[in-house]
């Protein structure tokens, strides 16, 4: 049966790209090591022996080009993937994602159709320290005209990629290094997870915990962990960053009274400044207790593993989190 | 010239509708009509006109900041233009894009660009859709002797000649990043130097001869589109206005003789006389091209300056493409 087909994030991704690849001549990949090699987490393995080397090509070590590359192909009126091996190197390249990539649609006053999907791997827990380790989900998602996705299983990694592929703007897939391995069910033909829909992983009642990418794994952990403690969390995994599904989690808000934000980046600046400030906004009147904030702190990724382990949010930590919210008194005036 | 005379009008037809929109912009601007920057191509004419004249309809071309240019020789509608400097709904981009972002992506014209040297990167990327489709077209990178400085030109470069693709990456050296002298950045005096390092050929033309722009244009299409690679053409030429607005004479960067100099080589009048010694053409034909295209621009001023600035609700449209996705 293949409702009972596991396959690994990775793979998932992998299955994902082969199969638009398969269905659309339009889809093309590009980007350094992913052809010959495979990617070097290989997520790209096996495409290009698949497809040929037309279709996904080994580029130059040139960020800058590989997006450009995207860019030019996608209002030609080709589907490119075009991958930047690491999250930071989208630094590299911040000129094509951000003046070219997000704004020709808007500043050609419509007239441009931009279908690229950018894909890179995010956030720490491989000691690959500070410039290898980044999640820099923030300042993506500050910049009107990108969509941006960050899987936190299989399953919803092959239908956000899915949907990005098909999507016709410009999409960031942010893979996370510390999860590509991680097995889950992954149905064997081709679905769609829509793009900024967030969806509850696990409903609860008593907190609401929002968090994406390797965080809402710890997240659930945590609240199996506190579920024996009595305390039932609500995790809301939003998915899709930008657009961001808010009404899915004011919803819950307004359910639960209580809510805790983590991620993976650090604390000031992230996003969950942003989802706090909005639930503050749209359900004040419902919440008991602040807006708690679970992220790095604001200091780089350090290489260190003991260091990296204390600076990167766990589940111990969210448990902890959770545990204060819930223990701030509700003030009745 | 063994150019047919078709050809040779065409070129110079090119030239005067690039001049009398410029000209008229600057006017224009002059008199506070026109919202934001401008950087006028009066004097690179040549350079637009020659290597246009040598594309396809359905190849396509980045340009620059000092873009309007390219998207006249493409063939861009004055109205559209016009109405786009004037930030009216009726412009090519709604209103939303202005002098450095004007594009007819119909004409295969991506968009001016008001970052430099991000352009050529982009090129690329419709020069790997020409491949990948095998439909026999090629794309075009115009930029500046400035942008050969910046990383993106290097990669972009780099990665057409790595791939092979059928790219023709043409520079307009005016001799001036914005205000300061290409002497002074850079430690070579011909951009064309640059191409060797790449694995691609190269050629300097001069940038105010029209004829020597679009016989190099045409070799390096034509090897383009038969699978041969990309090239670079290195087209020596001089903006006559400042780097933005409208005044040329008694700047701080640039002596007015030097200025009178290259105003003495102008491509179009120099251009004229050849045509007019030749025989190709008369002087009241001449005159009838100015008058007729003068008559356009006149008439597109009037369509702009009638048209409706864009409504509020436009404001949040166009941020991304709703639905349609695959």
């Amino acid at each position: 049966m293949s409702d009972e087909r596991m396959l690994a994030y990775g793979g998932a991704f992998n299955e994902a790209v082969r199969q638009e690849m398969e269905v659309d001549p339009d889809v093309f990949c590009a980007g350094e090591d992913i052809g010959g090699f495979g990617g070097v987490f290989q997520s790209y393995a096996g495409l290009q022996k698949r497809f040929g080397a037309d279709r996904v090509v080994d580029t130059p070590i040139s960020e800058q080009a590989i997006i450009g590359l995207g860019v030019g192909a996608a209002v030609s009126g080709l589907r490119p993937i075009v991958d930047l091996m690491f999250m930071d190197f989208m630094c590299v390249a911040m000129d094509q994602i951000v003046n070219q990539a997000a704004k020709l649609k808007y500043m050609f006053g419509g007239t441009a159709t931009v279908p690229l999907t950018i894909t890179t791997a995010g956030g720490a827990g491989l000691s690959a320290a500070a410039q290898h380790s980044q999640s820099l989900e923030a300042l993506l998602c500050h910049i009107p005209g990108l969509i941006v996705v960050y899987p936190s299983n299989p399953y919803d990694m092959k239908g956000l990629m899915t949907a990005c592929i098909r999507e016709n703007n410009p999409t960031i897939m942010v893979k996370h290094k510390r999860l590509l391995g991680m097995s889950g069910h992954v149905p064997e033909e081709a679905y769609l997870i829509p793009l900024g829909r967030a969806t509850v992983a696990r409903p609860g009642t008593d907190v609401t915990v929002v968090a994406w990418g390797r965080m809402a794994n710890e997240a659930l952990a945590a609240a199996e962990k506190l579920s024996g403690e009595g305390i039932e969390c609500e995790v809301i995994d939003p998915r899709t960053l930008q657009p961001l599904d808010m009404e899915t989690i004011v919803q819950s808000a307004r359910k639960t009274n209580r809510v805790v934000v983590v991620h993976e980046a650090v604390r000031f600046g992230g996003l969950g400044a942003e989802i706090a400030a909005q639930i503050q906004e749209d359900a004040f009147d419902y919440l008991d207790a602040p807006v708690t904030r679970i992220g790095a702190p604001f200091s780089p990724v350090p290489f260190s593993p003991v260091l990296e382990a204390q600076y990167v949010p766990d589940a111990k930590k969210i448990a902890a989190g959770v545990r204060e919210t819930l223990a701030r008194p509700f003030a009745v005036s | 010239m063994d150019l047919s005379p078709d050809v040779q009008l065409d070129l110079h037809r090119r030239m005067v509708r690039i001049r009398l929109f410029e000209e008229a912009a600057g006017r224009l601007a002059e008199s506070a009509k026109l919202p934001g920057f401008l950087h006028l191509y009066v004097g690179e004419e040549a350079v637009a006109s020659g290597v246009c004249a040598a594309l396809n309809d359905d190849d396509q071309i980045t340009s620059t900041h000092r873009g309007h240019g390219h998207l006249v020789a493409k063939g861009g509608d004055f109205n559209r233009m016009m109405a786009e400097l004037m930030a009216k709904s009726t412009g090519y981009n709604k209103g939303k894009g202005g002098s450095m972002h004007i594009c007819d992506l119909s004409l295969g014209m991506l968009g001016a660009n008001g970052i430099v040297g991000a352009g050529s990167p982009i090129a690329v990327g419709a020069a790997f859709a020409d491949k990948y489709r095998k439909r026999g077209q090629v794309a075009v990178a115009f930029f500046g002797d400035g942008a050969t400085n910046i990383g993106a030109f290097h990669e972009a470069a780099n990665m057409a000649c790595a791939l092979h693709l059928p790219i023709v990456f043409a520079c307009e050296n005016n001799e001036y990043g914005e205000f300061t002298p290409r002497s002074q950045t850079m430690a070579i005096t011909d951009i064309v130097d640059r191409a060797a390092g790449y694995g691609m050929p190269g050629v300097i033309v001069d940038g105010m001869d029209v004829v020597a722009v679009h016989e190099a244009a045409l070799e390096a299409v034509a090897r383009a589109r038969r699978g041969d690679g990309p090239s670079l053409i290195e087209a020596k030429t001089y903006r006559f206005y400042n780097h933005h607005g409208v005044q040329n004479l008694g700047l701080k960067y640039r002596s007015d003789d030097e200025v009178t100099e290259w105003r003495q080589r102008d491509p179009i009048f120099t251009y004229e006389a050849r045509l007019i010694e030749a025989g190709t053409t008369t002087r009241d034909h001449v005159d009838e091209v100015w008058a007729a295209l003068r008559a356009d621009i006149e008439t597109a001023i009037t369509f702009a300056e009638e048209s409706p600035v864009p409504e509020l609700d436009q404001l949040l449209v166009d941020v991304y493409t709703l639905g349609g996705a695959r």
